[in-house]
């Protein structure tokens, strides 16, 4: 660690440049945060990086903002913690706050210029979020018997019922059901295994 | 007024504690929890594929660009609204991971995480497909005959770019916004 003056200083502004100039957030973000965190700045070893990782992932919400209080805890607690996700959040905030003050809904809609521009722009972010669909099915190696889960998952939060159209239910028994098969049938069979 | 901000940093709080799987995986609990919902009618699917568009051209992650847009516009334009949200969206989080850093060690949490995370895999793709689903509608594809075509040809086109190509996303929006101009003036 060769942080010595300023350092909740250094955290803040270290964590806002990297907010500042990484567009999209996530694996984009951590890749630039491991350069100049572990190789260029040296505070943290790889290693130790890694195990960082693993937990910023692990916990919900915005990977981003997790690693960057990962790294600021480990380097200088809570307040370390403080000063670096909140520096990764300020850039964001500042620029979209400005944006929302000049470009709110109703000037897209009472400009005629824009209303085209932005009716060229949304089947083109339709299309940005259908490409993960397939990256991520892919990633996470769905064959034509576990495809059934996303196909019924996605109808019916589609289907806007009330209670079965949340999220959340499928996210609580994923995690849910993903962890009763692991305990029961993957560690299971490892222990079988073992025995043999 | 105050229970819009309620109902907002609420929405907010949940969507930061449920929010695995990144960003794209986050829209669909932004949508459940605010797109249409009665104390914020500002947010249509129309003005939401917008706040995605923008938080694609501009740096930082989608979780934290969505919450200030959508809670500037949802309280009437404050920017108090705007950082109620941001920090509702990080509060459960940052919570989270100050506690696993210091009171779960690897060995304990690995048998829950590496079992959660098996059978969230498939869920996120669901939620990130039916974020999709949800945005095909005439708020984005237009309503009359040669919109309808023209959309769906821009949209089959981005996907065709965004998923064969390396090109950055920033610049197929950037396109689409140019052919729009042309075709939809």
């Amino acid at each position: 660690m060769k942080i010595k003056d300023n350092v909740y200083i250094q955290l803040f502004v270290t964590f806002f440049k990297i907010g500042l100039f990484t567009f999209g957030g996530g694996w984009a973000m951590i890749s630039i945060i491991q350069r100049e965190i572990v190789d260029n700045r040296h505070w943290i070893e790889e290693d130790d990086f890694l195990d960082l990782l693993a937990i910023a992932q692990s916990m919900p919400g915005i990977l981003a903002v997790n690693i960057s209080t990962v790294i600021g805890d480990r380097l200088r607690g809570v307040k370390g913690s403080l000063a670096a996700s909140i520096g990764t959040i300020v850039p964001s905030f500042v620029i979209i706050l400005l944006i929302a003050i000049f470009l709110t809904p109703d000037t897209i809609k009472n400009n005629a210029t824009l209303t085209a521009i932005f009716k060229g722009i949304r089947p083109a972010v339709v299309a940005l979020i259908i490409a993960p669909v397939i990256t991520t099915a892919k990633s996470a190696h769905i064959n034509w018997k576990t495809v059934i889960i996303p196909i019924a998952v996605a109808l019916l939060i589609y289907s806007k019922w009330a209670y079965v159209s949340n999220p959340i239910v499928y996210i609580v028994l994923g995690a849910a059901g993903g962890y009763l098969y692991y305990v029961n049938f993957v560690v299971k069979k490892k222990k079988e295994g073992e025995q043999c | 007024m105050l229970e819009t901000y309620l109902k907002l940093i609420w929405a907010y709080l949940k969507i930061g504690l449920f929010g695995f799987g990144g960003g794209y995986a986050m829209l669909s609990l932004i949508q459940n929890e605010i797109v249409g919902s009665s104390w914020c009618p500002q947010i249509t699917n129309q003005t939401f594929t917008d706040i995605v568009a923008i938080s694609q051209m501009t740096p930082g992650p989608i979780g934290i660009n969505s919450a200030t847009y959508i809670g500037y516009v949802a309280c009437g334009g404050s920017v108090l609204g705007s950082l109620a949200a941001t920090v509702a969206v990080v509060l459960p989080p940052f919570l989270l991971v100050l506690y696993a850093s210091h009171f779960i060690t690897k060995h304990e949490s690995s048998a829950i995480i590496k079992g959660a995370f098996m059978g969230l895999r498939p869920v996120v793709v669901g939620l990130i497909a039916s974020a999709a689903l949800l945005l095909m509608n005439g708020e984005n594809f237009g309503t009359t005959e040669p919109d309808i075509i023209k959309s769906v040809l821009l949209c089959v086109g981005s996907f065709g770019v965004v998923y064969f190509t390396k090109i950055h996303p920033i610049l197929v929006i950037i396109a689409a916004g140019v052919i729009g101009y042309f075709i939809f003036i």
